[in-house]
Parts: C-alpha cells; sequence; structure tokens
C-alpha cells in the first residue's frame, strides 16, 4: 500500500506502507546509526517522535528481543528507504515488519531518506505527518501538523510503579524518566543493587530507601515541562548523595541548578558523536539522543563547570557539580546501539558511591565491587 | 597534544614495484600523505623504485630518490639527506621490513633518526606471528589455537594436535604469499616447506581452521594521545578462508547486529590501544556465525589495500590523517577535510552501502589455478556505491571491464545439477554467478549457503536480482518494473536483452517515464553536517545533489579503471597528471573511475569526482547532469580509449586527437593506407577474421608470424605462430575472448624493439627520449627491460625515427600524445604499432628527463603550442642519466601460471634503475626487481635447439664469473663441445637426482631456460619454471635478458650505488 510522508512545509515524499496503516502526526528526527534499529525503537526518549534511519538498509539482522531497551516500541513513526525482506543472523527471532505491525507502529519505506535528512539538517527538526490515504489535501492537515507538540511524555514512558532488582552492592535508586534498559544492566553487571522509581516520585521516598547513589535516566521531550520533577531533582542536589545522571536526567539537573536548556536545530541522534573530556583531553565517541541542549553560557560557574563537550560543534555533553558527588553528561555511555566507550563512567559512578560509603562510615557488602 | 616542531625533514619509503598483494593503494596513501606533511611545511624525502607512481613526481616531495628499496641504498640516502624522521607506515609490508632492519642495525640511533608513526616494538607485536599472539593472549583477545613452527616436523605434530583442516600463514610475506588451507597431512608438508622458504624469518604460523566463519575488518585510527576511532567496518561476503584481497566485500558490515558490531568495534580499539600505534590500523576478525565467539586473525599497523578501500567507501582521508598525527597532531585538532566542519574524531556515517570486487587475472594466466585461497590473486579492485547493495553489486560486476554485466554473464545454465552443486563447491572468482544459476534453479538457500558458508542476506540478494532477471523476460516491462530493474541497477544493455528490445528502446522508456539516475554525494556524515567536497555516486528513485556550475570550461577525464595486467598505475599517474594541468588552465575537472586504489579517485584531486563504472550508460548519466564541453581519453588507457565513440555519440566533444584518428591508427587497411602514404614501412602483414585465412595469410608471409586481436592492450591474446598448429590454437583462444574486431597476422621481424612517446600539437612534435628494448622483438614491451637513452642504434636510425614519429603524427593529426613502437633490422626502421594516446612509459621517461609530457599534452590539446610552451620541437637532448625499467612479476601468487615470456603482457609492474653509467643503471634495475646476486653460484640453463650456439656465449660468461652451470644433455653437449664445463642433469621425467631434485636443494641462484617460439608444448618446461619460480629462483627465459643480467653482474663487484635526485633533473 502507499505511504506519504507530509512534512509541515509542505514537501510529500510517496513511498510503501509499513507497519500499521493509521496516520499519524508527529515530530520528524533523523538518527545515523548504521546498526541498532530495535535498540533505537525501543528506546523510550523516542516517544513523540517519528525517526528516520539515515542508514538506508534496515531489518538484515532481524529482531532478537533480548535487545530490546524497554518494554515496548516508542517512535510514533518510522521512516526508512529499505527494509530488507529476509532476516539473516543467528539471534534472530523475528523480523521487523512484523514487530512494527505488532506494535502499531505506521511507517514508511521506499523514500528518498538522504533527501529528507538534509531538509531536516537545513530547515531543522519539523513535524510531519505519515498518512496511507491518497487524497490527503495538505491545506486541511497543514495546521494540525504544525501545531503538534507532544505533551507529558515522560509520564507516558515512565514505569507504574517501583521495582526492585535486588543485589548484595550498592544501592542505586534509579530514576525513569524512560530509561534504556541497559542503564539497569550496566548498574546491575556492576553488582549494584537498584531501585527503579517512577519519574514523579518524591525525594523524600528516595532518601527513605538510603540510596547510595541516584541515577537520573533518559528520557524523551522538552525538559522544561518537567516542572514538577525539576523540584524534586533540587531537593537530591541539596542532599549528599552521589548523583550520576544522563541525557534528559543531565538537562533535568541544570534546570534544576539554575541553568537553562535550549532546543537544538536538529539533534544529535547517532553512534559517532565525539565528545570530549575537558579534563584529560581525551575524545570519545558516544552514543546521543537528544534534541535539547544545556546551554553553556547559562551554567553558573559557582554550581558546576563542564566536564565533556562536543568535539564538532562545542556544545555542552557534560558536567562536573563543584563541592558534590554528581556528575551527568548529555551522551549515552550505556550506548546501546552504539560505541561502548564511555562505559567506564558508570565505573566512576560506583567508585564515587563507595568512597561517598566509606567516608559516611559504611561498610561494603560486597568487597569485589571494589574497582 | 599538538604539532611536533621538531620534525622538519621526513624521508617516506614507498613500496616498490607493483606486485599482486602490494599495489597502487600505496601510491595512493603515499601521494596524500607526502601532500599532507607539505601542507604542513615538511621537506618531503621520498624513496620509491616504482617509476609509475605520482608520489615519486617532483610535485609530490621535495627530493624524490627512485631507487632500490635495499637497506644499503636507504642508508646511503639517509647520510646524503639527514632526514631527522622517517615515516615507514605508508609503503606497506617493504617499507615496514626496511624500517624494521634500519632501527634494529642501530643505524637509526647512530644517525640520530627516529621512526615517526610508528615504534620498532609496534611493528613487532603486529607483525612478529609469536609476540603478536603474546599480546593478544596478555589483553585477553582471542586468536585461533596456533603455534609458530620453524621445520615442517613441529607443522605436522601441532597438526596432529588440534586436527585437520589447518591454515598456514607464514610471517612477513606479502599477500599471504605461501600460505593456504591443508586438509591433509599431504597438503600440509607442501604448502608448510614452501611457506619456511618465503618466510623473511623462516616461521610459519600453524592455525585452527576457522574458514567459514565470517571475514569482518575494522579500520581503526589512534592518535599519541590515546584517542582511538574506527573509520569503518567491512563485511566478506566470502568467508574466511578467501583472502580479504581477494574476497567481495561490502562496508559498512550487513549482517551484524549492533551488539557483534560493537564487540568487535571495541575489541579493535583494544588492540590498537595495546600496540599503541600512531595512525592507522587494520584488524581482521573471524566471526563465528552462529555465536559471539570471534578471532582476531590479523593486525596491520599501517595503512593498507583495505585503509584505503576504507577511505574511498566513508570518505575519510585515513593516510592524510595518519601522517598528522605522526608530526604529533591529535584527532580532535584535525579537520575532517570533507565536511570541513567536523573533526578527524568522528567516525564517518555511510548512508549508502559499498561492494568491492577483486580483479583477477586468470584471463591473462589461462593455465593458472584460479582457487581463491589464503594466498591473494588479484592485480587490483573495482568499488561501487549504491544505496542498495543489489545495486551496488551489479555496478561493481560491470566496471570489472571483463565483459561482464550481469550475473548471467557467465552462463552456467549447460550444467547438471549435480555437476552445478560440484561447481558450488569450487571457491573461485565465478563463484556468485554459480550461486545465481542455483538460486534460478531454484535450489535453497539452506543449500547453498550449508557449501559455501556465505550468508543467507547475500544470498537472498542475490535471489532478488535472479527474481527481477525472470520477471523482465516473462513479464510486460510496465514504468513500475522498470523503475525496480534500474533502482537494483540493471543495465539498459541487459533490460534490453531479457525483454527482446533494443537498448535505444529502453532508452526512450526511460525517458518517457522520466527514470534517471540520481547523483548522491559522499560526505562522511550521512548528511548530517553539509559537505564541501563533490563526491558523487549515482542511484536510482533518487533526487540530485550536484550542483551544476556555470561559468568555467568544463572537462571530462576518463579514468582507466581496475589495475590489472597491461593497464597499470601509469594510465592513472596520467590521468591524475592531465586533471592538474586542465585545472591549471582553468577548466573545472571532473574524473570518472572506478578504482578505489588509485590517486584519480582521491576526494580532492578532480574539481569533482564520479566514483562511477566506465560503461558508456554509465558515462552518460554524468554527461546528462554535467554537459561537459569536451572529454579527454588519450591518458585512461584503452578503459578511457573504448568509450570515444559512444562519447561523440553522447554529442561531447573528444579533446585532442579526434576519434576518427584513433580508429585509423587501429584500422589495420586505413593504417596501411596512412603508411604507404608517408612511405614508412612495416613488416608485412594481413587483417583476417577466420582461422583458414590467417593460415593463408600466415604461409604468404612465411614463419614466425605474429597473431593479435586489434583493439586490445598488452597484447592480450598476441603469440607467436611458427607453425599451423598454433594458427589453429591462437585462433581458438582469440574467440573465446568476444571478439567483434578483426585479427592481424604479420610477418615476425627479430630486431632492436624501440619505443617513442610524444607529443604533437599539430605542427611540430616533441619527443623526450628514445627508448630501447633489451630483449629483441617478440617478448611484449611492457614485460622487456627498456633503456633511455637508446643505446645501440645507429643516428641515422635515429634520426629516421624522428622523421617517422613527426611523420605519424601528422598523418593520424595527433594532438596530444602518441607513443610508437618500431623495429629496427638491420639498421632499416619497421613501424609496428601506433597508439596515439598516452602509454605505459610515460612516467618514467618524464621523471628521467624532467620534461612533464602529460602537462604538456593537455595544454597542447586545450590550445598551447609546443613551441609555446618553451619547447624545441623534435628530438630532444639526452639527458645527463641512462634509466632503465625492469619489469617485476608475481608469478610465485599465481599457481600454474606459465611464466615463459612472449607477445602478451605478464609483470604488474616495473622499477627504476637510474644512473651515470649505463652498468650501474642495471644493477639498480635488477636490485630494484629483487634479482640480487650473486648467492651460491649454481645455475641451470636450458635452451631450445634453434638457439643452442647463441647460449654457449652465455654460459662462457657465467662460468667466468665462478658459477657451476646444470644443463640438460642436449644443451650441456653443446656447452662442452665450445668448451664450457657444464654439469649434466636428468630432465624431470628421467630417474632422480634430476633438475626437480637440483631446484629443492635451494642452492639454485637462477635457472635460464629459453624455449622454442610458437606454442610451447614441453610441460618439462613448464614445470622447471614454475618449481623454480615456487622456491624463490629467478628464472630467465629469453637470452637477452641473460646477456643483461650478466653485464650487470660482471660491472657489480665493489660497487657502491649513487642515489641520484630525480627532482633535481
Amino acid at each position: 500500500m502507499k505511504a506519504f510522508l507530509i512534512l509541515e512545509d509542505g514537501t510529500v515524499f510517496s513511498g510503501t506502507s509499513i507497519g500499521s496503516t493509521r496516520e499519524v502526526i508527529s515530530e520528524i528526527v533523523f538518527n545515523t546509526s548504521m546498526t541498532g534499529y530495535l535498540e533505537i525503537l525501543t528506546d523510550p526518549s523516542y516517544a513523540g517522535q517519528a525517526v528516520v534511519m539515515t542508514y538506508p538498509l534496515i531489518g538484515n539482522y532481524g529482531i532478537c528481543y533480548k535487545d530490546m531497551e524497554s518494554k515496548t516500541l516508542w517512535p510514533d513513526g518510522y521512516i526508512v528507504r529499505e527494509l530488507s525482506r529476509i532476516p539473516s543472523n543467528f539471534r534472530s527471532e523475528d523480523n521487523i515488519q512484523t514487530i512494527l505491525e505488532k506494535h502499531q507502529i505506521p511507517g514508511i519505506c521506499g523514500i528518498d531518506t538522504r533527501a529528507l535528512t538534509k531538509i531536516l539538517r537545513e530547515k531543522g527538526t519539523m513535524n510531519g505527518m505519515i498518512t496511507t490515504n491518497e487524497n490527503y489535501c495538505f491545506e486541511e492537515v497543514k495546521e494540525k501538523i504544525k501545531t503538534y507538540t507532544c505533551k507529558d511524555v515522560v509520564k507516558k514512558v515512565t514505569c507504574k510503579e517501583k521495582t526492585l532488582l535486588e543485589c548484595k552492592g550498592l544501592r542505586v535508586a534509579l530514576l525513569d524518566f524512560g530509561a534504556k534498559e541497559n542503564i539497569v544492566r550496566s548498574l546491575t553487571k556492576r553488582r549494584c543493587e537498584v531501585i527503579i522509581y517512577p519519574a514523579e516520585t518524591k525525594a523524600e521516598e528516595i532518601f527513605a530507601a538510603n540510596p547510595d547513589g541516584i541515577m537520573l535516566s533518559n528520557g524523551p521531550g522538552d525538559p522544561k515541562e518537567c516542572v514538577s520533577i525539576i523540584k524534586e531533582i533540587k531537593k537530591l542536589y541539596d542532599s549528599d548523595i552521589p548523583i550520576f545522571a544522563i541525557c534528559l536526567g543531565h538537562q533535568l539537573m541544570a534546570l534544576a541548578t539554575g541553568a537553562d536548556t535550549h532546543k537544538m536545530k536538529y539533534g544529535h541522534r547517532g553512534g559517532n558523536h565525539p565528545v570530549q573530556d575537558l579534563r584529560t583531553g581525551r575524545v570519545y565517541i558516544s552514543s546521543q539522543n537528544h534534541g535539547y541542549v544545556v546551554n553553556k553560557d547559562t551554567i553558573d560557574p559557582n554550581i558546576a563547570e563542564p566536564s565533556f563537550i562536543n568535539v564538532n560543534d562545542k556544545t555542552n555533553e557534560g558536567l562536573r557539580y563543584l563541592g558534590k558527588d554528581i556528575f551527568t553528561v548529555q551522551f549515552h555511555p550505556e550506548a546501546c546501539p552504539g560505541p561502548q566507550d564511555t562505559a567506564f563512567l558508570f565505573d566512576r559512578f560506583v567508585n564515587m558511591m563507595v568512597v561517598s560509603h566509606l567516608d559516611k562510615g559504611g561498610t561494603i557488602r560486597c568487597p569485589e565491587i571494589m574497582i | 597534544m599538538s604539532r611536533n616542531y621538531d620534525i622538519e625533514k621526513v624521508l617516506v619509503i614507498g613500496s616498490g614495484p607493483i606486485v599482486i598483494g602490494q599495489a597502487a593503494e600505496f601510491d595512493y596513501a603515499g601521494t596524500q600523505a607526502c601532500r599532507s606533511l607539505k601542507e604542513e611545511g615538511i621537506t618531503v624525502v621520498l624513496v620509491n623504485s616504482n617509476p609509475a607512481t605520482i608520489m615519486t613526481d617532483k610535485d609530490i616531495a621535495d627530493m624524490v630518490y627512485i631507487e632500490p628499496l635495499t637497506l644499503s641504498v636507504l642508508e646511503r640516502i639517509i647520510k646524503k639527506e639527514k632526514p631527522d624522521s622517517i615515516l615507514p607506515t605508508l609503503g606497506g609490508q617493504a617499507g615496514l621490513n626496511l624500517a624494521m632492519e634500519l632501527a634494529e642495525s642501530g643505524f637509526l640511533r647512530k644517525h640520530d633518526v627516529q621512526l615517526i608513526g610508528t615504534t620498532p616494538e609496534t611493528i613487532k607485536k603486529a607483525e612478529d606471528r609469536l609476540e603478536f599472539k603474546k599480546t593478544m593472549e596478555k589483553i585477553k583477545e582471542p586468536v585461533a589455537a596456533s603455534q609458530v613452527v620453524e621445520n615442517v616436523e613441529d607443522g605436522i605434530a601441532f597438526a596432529k594436535e588440534i586436527g585437520y583442516p589447518i591454515v598456514l600463514r607464514p610471517a612477513y610475506t606479502l599477500g599471504g604469499s605461501g600460505g593456504g588451507i591443508a586438509e591433509n597431512e599431504e597438503e600440509l608438508v607442501e604448502i608448510l616447506a614452501n611457506g619456511l622458504r618465503l618466510s623473511r624469518v623462516g616461521q610459519v604460523l600453524v592455525e585452527r581452521c576457522i574458514a567459514g566463519w565470517k571475514e569482518i575488518e575494522y579500520e581503526v585510527m589512534r592518535d599519541s594521545a590515546g584517542n582511538c576511532i574506527t573509520v569503518c567496518n567491512m563485511e566478506n561476503l566470502d568467508p574466511v578462508g578467501v583472502h580479504t584481497g581477494d574476497s567481495i566485500v561490502v562496508a559498512p558490515s550487513q549482517t551484524l547486529g549492533d551488539k557483534e558490531y560493537q564487540m568487535l568495534r571495541t575489541s579493535a580499539l583494544h588492540i590498537i590501544d595495546e600496540l599503541k600505534i600512531t595512525g592507522g590500523c587494520n584488524v581482521q576478525f573471524a566471526l563465528h556465525p552462529t555465536s559471539f565467539e570471534y578471532c582476531v586473525i590479523e593486525v596491520n599497523p599501517r595503512v593498507s589495500r583495505s585503509s584505503a578501500l576504507a577511505s574511498k567507501a566513508t570518505g575519510y582521508p585515513i593516510a592524510k590523517v595518519a601522517a598528522k598525527i605522526a608530526l604529533g597532531y591529535t584527532l580532535d585538532e584535525i579537520k575532517n577535510a570533507i565536511t570541513k566542519k567536523t573533526y578527524a574524531s568522528f567516525e564517518p556515517a555511510l548512508d549508502y552501502c559499498v561492494v568491492k570486487i577483486p580483479r583477477l587475472p586468470f584471463d591473462k594466466f589461462i593455465s593458472a589455478k584460479r582457487t581463491l585461497t589464503t594466498q591473494m590473486k588479484a592485480t587490483g579492485e573495482v568499488m561501487s556505491i549504491c544505496t542498495n547493495f543489489e545495486g551496488a553489486l551489479m555496478k561493481a560486476i560491470r566496471s570489472l571491464e571483463q565483459h561482464v554485466d550481469s550475473l548471467l554473464s557467465y552462463d552456467f545454465s549447460r550444467l547438471t545439477d549435480n555437476e552445478l552443486e560440484k561447481a558450488l563447491h569450487r571457491v573461485d572468482d565465478r563463484r556468485i554467478f554459480v550461486i545465481a544459476e542455483a538460486l534460478r534453479r531454484g535450489i535453497s538457500y539452506e543449500m547453498i549457503h550449508e557449501i559455501t558458508k556465505i550468508d543467507i542476506w547475500f544470498l537472498d540478494k542475490i535471489a532478488v536480482l535472479v527474481e527481477l532477471e525472470q520477471r523482465l523476460k516473462n513479464e510486460p516491462l510496465t514504468k513500475e518494473l522498470l523503475e525496480e530493474a534500474k533502482r537494483l541497477e540493471f543495465p539498459d544493455s541487459v533490460i534490453a536483452k531479457l525483454t527482446n528490445q533494443t537498448e535505444k528502446e529502453i532508452k526512450v522508456q526511460r525517458e518517457q517515464y522520466q527514470i534517471r539516475a540520481a547523483f548522491k554525494m559522499v560526505d562522511t556524515c550521512a548528511a548530517e553536517f553539509a559537505a564541501e567536497t563533490p563526491y558523487y555516486y549515482s542511484c536510482f528513485g533518487s533526487e540530485t545533489e550536484v550542483q551544476v556550475e556555470k561559468g568555467k570550461k568544463k572537462v571530462l577525464v576518463l579514468g582507466s579503471g581496475p589495475i590489472r595486467i597491461g593497464q597499470g598505475i601509469e594510465f592513472d599517474y596520467c590521468s591524475v597528471h592531465s586533471t592538474w594541468a586542465f585545472r591549471q588552465e582553468g577548466y573545472e575537472t571532473i574524473i570518472i573511475n572506478n578504482n578505489p586504489e588509485t590517486v584519480s579517485t582521491d576526494f580532492d584531486i578532480a574539481d569533482k569526482l564520479y566514483f562511477e563504472p566506465l560503461t558508456p550508460e554509465d558515462v552518460e548519466n554524468i554527461v546528462e547532469v554535467e554537459h561537459p564541453d569536451g572529454a579527454v581519453v588519450q591518458f585512461g588507457g584503452q578503459t578511457a580509449i573504448k568509450l570515444t565513440e559512444s562519447l561523440m555519440k553522447m554529442g561531447v566533444p573528444i579533446l585532442g586527437t579526434k576519434a576518427e584518428d584513433v580508429d585509423a591508427a587501429e584500422d589495420r587497411e586505413r593504417f596501411d593506407r596512412i603508411l604507404e602514404e608517408c612511405q614508412i614501412p612495416r613488416p608485412a602483414g594481413h587483417t583476417v577474421f577466420t582461422c583458414g585465412e590467417a593460415i593463408r595469410a600466415a604461409n604468404d608471409l612465411g614463419y614466425p608470424v605474429l597473431v593479435r586481436p586489434s583493439y586490445v592492450l598488452g597484447g592480450q591474446g598476441m603469440r607467436i605462430a611458427i607453425n599451423d598448429e598454433d594458427i589453429h590454437e591462437f585462433i581458438g583462444i582469440i574467440n573465446r575472448i568476444a571478439q567483434e574486431h578483426p585479427i592481424l597476422v604479420d610477418k615476425y621481424l627479430a630486431g632492436k624493439e624501440i619505443e617513442v612517446d610524444a607529443v604533437c600539437d599539430g605542427t611540430d612534435i616533441l619527443i623526450p627520449g628514445i627508448m630501447e628494448h633489451i630483449e629483441r622483438a617478440g617478448i611484449h614491451s611492457g614485460d622487456s627491460i627498456s633503456v633511455y637513452p637508446a643505446q645501440n642504434i645507429s643516428k641515422t636510425a635515429i634520426k629516421t625515427i624522428e622523421e617517422y614519429t613527426k611523420k605519424l603524427a601528422m598523418a593520424l593529426h595527433v594532438k596530444g600524445m602518441i607513443n610508437i613502437q618500431f623495429i629496427v633490422c638491420q639498421d632499416q626502421v619497421y613501424v609496428i604499432e601506433v597508439n596515439p594516446r598516452s602509454s605505459r612509459t610515460v612516467p618514467y621517461i618524464s621523471k628521467v628527463t624532467g620534461i612533464p609530457i602529460v602537462k604538456l599534452a593537455t595544454k597542447v590539446i586545450i590550445g598551447s603550442t609546443i613551441q609555446g610552451l618553451g619547447y624545441q620541437p623534435g628530438l630532444q637532448k639526452n639527458a645527463d642519466y641512462i634509466a632503465i625499467k625492469m619489469p617485476v612479476f608475481s608469478f610465485e601468487k599465481l599457481r600454474g601460471a606459465d611464466i615463459n615470456l612472449g607477445p602478451e603482457m605478464k609483470s604488474t609492474g616495473e622499477c627504476l634503475g637510474i644512473a651515470k653509467q649505463f652498468n650501474e643503471a642495471l644493477y639498480k634495475a635488477f636490485l630494484g626487481a629483487g634479482i640480487n646476486l650473486p648467492k651460491h653460484k649454481k645455475m641451470v640453463l636450458t635452451v631450445n635447439d634453434e638457439e643452442k650456439e647463441e647460449a654457449v656465449s652465455v654460459g662462457k660468461r657465467f662460468e667466468a664469473l665462478g658459477y657451476t652451470i646444470y644443463a640438460t644433455l642436449g644443451t650441456a653437449e653443446c656447452l662442452k663441445k665450445h668448451g664450457v664445463h657444464a654439469v649434466k642433469i636428468n630432465k624431470l621425467e628421467q630417474e632422480s637426482p634430476n633438475l626437480m631434485d637440483l631446484i629443492y636443494s635451494h642452492e639454485l641462484d637462477l635457472v635460464i631456460d629459453i624455449p622454442a617460439q610458437g606454442y610451447e608444448r614441453s610441460k618439462d618446461g613448464f614445470l622447471i619454471r614454475r618449481h623454480a619460480i615456487e622456491t624463490g629462483v629467478n628464472v630467465i627465459t629469453a637470452l637477452d635478458t641473460a646477456y643483461a643480467l650478466l653485464t650487470s653482474l660482471e660491472n657489480s663487484e665493489n660497487r657502491t650505488l649513487t642515489p641520484v635526485d630525480i627532482a633535481a633533473i
């Protein structure tokens, strides 16, 4: 069946419908990763967006459910050049066509994704509609497309109740704003006990669990929308518990401590972005997925200092909070998809928790986590 | 970290002559790196024995030594030039080995020279099998169970331990030379013994066989601060077992999930970090197809063929960045030259699919085994880019120029199912065509996979193409079907054949439906950033991104496609220089080529680069977008010449010599008329079409005669026939290669062969010099030792040659280059061949005379005159140097190939000897070609009956040099009769000890075997030559070559070689 992608500027791409045939309006963003389509589809940070894959051949290695980064698929729509008609990989349990249908995600294939990407690059991220209605009238849908915004997406993606993943190691409270599974895996691999909390959890409840550290996860949407969450995060900041934050978590911490964020022209989405550790000068290739960024000019030098910057556009990629056991990054050290080069940040976090734990006179229940 | 300003003068070591396994990719990398160094104000001293390269031009380096790559030569150059650093990572294995030797001997320390870009420790850790294994074990990176052995017994013992099949890899060799897979003890002994001999250190790695696993490569970069990135990963369609140089390779990997991709990427970075590489590195992995188990196969701590491919596939200039890193820069300080916005510390993202196919030389070596193994056999490769795999594969196939344009091009339809199944088991260059046939017959993916181990994903893609063939055959050609065929890059010609229409009709329908090629940009970043470098590929069903400039005059420069025997790197040299000259004259330059190994396909050589097949249809697609003011075809070898007619039909003016004049030189009758008009003699000859006509012609002329197809390069299909039987055989061979053109039969004259390159502006000609071949006529000019200036012809003959050259250039209305081959027989000058285009000898003659021939020719084409450019017309004064071009062969890589030289070219490369004295130049040339004698002072001499008398003097002179001469009965008796002592040795079929035992004694310096002219039917001679070559013994098959070697040896005692800086000429 034919499908159309209608952008808010009036550009129309026609291709073939994949997944669900229902009509959808969403924000169109592109991702340049060459592998990891399932991880991208299951990344909650894509809630409220339709994703364009710039790599043209998608679905080659099928679907392995173990690789899912959350329990379901999140994007509103999926836009590709070509879907492989058969999957081929020893781990493959399904193919991408079926999973899109199963999760009712509308998509389009067979379009010139490079031309689309260039439009988004030049004009900035914009809204669009995916439809199978051949008789669409742009003038009629124009306003609807233009005015679309994704509201309250964090609420949509966060867990409904807290979950405890027991372990003998350090206890980490993970605030789930749309956390990717690999954040949890990265912590449990390091013998941490993880308690996953819904996004709107009060700081007091977290303190009550007496965690050794707090993780603020990634997540979708405009960070400034999360007004009540930011308030709670300010309380977490005021405590002396070590905190490590990723992506949306990093933005929320910045907002909680007086800095500002803004929407980027077309964001960073892919697995090839170089970030530089400002203390050592080392450059790492990182996995990224964000449309908003902490405005570096609004960072109060008495509160935080930049720890990472993006080598390409010099935007802020991380902050270190002065006098606090808090560090936050814009990129994704948990990878999945993408390079694992910055996984050491989890070790750094664990170290920080160990030191803090010992400082407070605690003992380590599980000595092998000492790194 | 930043630029180290202590580095001011850098010695760059090139890779020497082109051989299988070490080809043009090092010219590309070397040229790019030298330019990158010069950009930084570094004084660059270059050493490379290969004169056909661009890197050995004075435009590229400050001092250029085209000298043999030996330790003593390098030491002399270092003493003379006093560089502060050596950059050894650009000259392939040869360069690294030399750098190691210089470092290990303490020479570098003594002369205060440092290695940059690598360290001896790094080289050792990566290249020495044992050290490598230890290093991998230390960092817990898995390698296949293996053991380094230094003798066959240990190999057998270890094989018993780990079980067959076993892989054998000799240490420090090229292209997997001497390696292979042994299925049993017998094979093990054979391959292992050979490998031990070929390894510089006498070591061979005996390894667990992981054939059938996925072969994956990563190209990684690291700087001195420890920053690491991967430029590209690649997946071989052919699983482990076929050398990656002979595999079909796709970038990026297609069948790896993110978990596998990242696992191997992390491993590659881990390895490069441990090896402390500063620059580029290639890591090859074997990945188990049904688990996460993997093995590190090999690490190349330098630029390589794969890095050249990765650079072209992604747009990331690895060699350039590696050179900057060697100077101390870190990745985040180096701008990405493509986007000019991002930095080198960024991993390219591809939004297309790249396919590389090797160019194998089996069309040249009909007797050679086509089987592909861990020993590389390809002479070159093609690359293509498309938005889908099928399209990229189709484009790559037709880029090969091997008369293939689709998966139907090799016809296996006559095989029975059983035979077909057997054919699937054969791992050779036609395997994908066999697979296509199997899929046509409905053989299941599972079964094909079971036999070939090729991933189902690739099989399905081949099936997509096969299904479309069927649809084209069976369905009406609707717009939708035509769109799909073009999306998958079926050429119009194939669509026409399958739909029973003409190509023209297909083209008309495409126009009607507006199905046109679109051009997309290679930008390193999948369109995330605006790129400034116009590097394009075509696809269908997309929008074009090409910005067509108006105003400037625009010229199309057609490249020469894949490197093959007969059409090598020298044509890339010419294309690049022509492009530069056009640019200097204010033209917008556009290059079309498909060879990832070359300088011409570097992103900043022309104003625009189209990475496309060189077929009329593909070129026309570009012409329709660019509307060039003209095209130049005379620099791109036969590939470009063949496009002349099509370009004219498209309305593109051919710049320089007109197409009809090119044709006149090739068309026998027209050419004969011209010769008659000019009163220039040529050996008598006839044009024929059938075997009967050929035999009549031969008898009319009298044997021996030369038989050859017209319109070929490198003497393909050319033979000397001595009787009717030969003619029968040759015509058969010629007709096997689809031949639309007539066959030429000429009287064979055994005279001196002379070669001339000249530039003609319509009024005057300029001849930079006259070259003389050491071997008499009958051996292809590309395989002959060529001497500049000619040493043995009279002044009158030279005058005549000059006069004939001018007459011919005028008569053919040449504008630009012309190449003429003459025979001087008893002071009579005959013309044997005229090519109104650039030739193989142009780079070498340009360098030794200091006359930039291609630049002059290009300017003449545009309208300048020779006198206007400041040159006196006519034959130029001899240069102060004698320069000798020596052919270099790769016979040891091609099992079963006959090494006997004849009219068909067989050499893969060349080196140069340049000196004030003839003898020194000759010695250097032999040395450069790796002939470093004497060693054991033992040799074998076998000569055919006709030339036995002549062989006596050869024997005498070797005897005088202290050689022990072994000869078979006939030759031995003849020698004895003339007072030369010879040890008689039994022929192969005779009882032991015979010739074979002698060869395997490893004490022979040389085998001189002069077979009879004509089609040699002696199996003996063939076997002797093969065994000698495979045991590393030098083999000579022409008496003239033997004389030259004697001259060189007789004058080699106490010689100190004087390096010549050709940049000062």
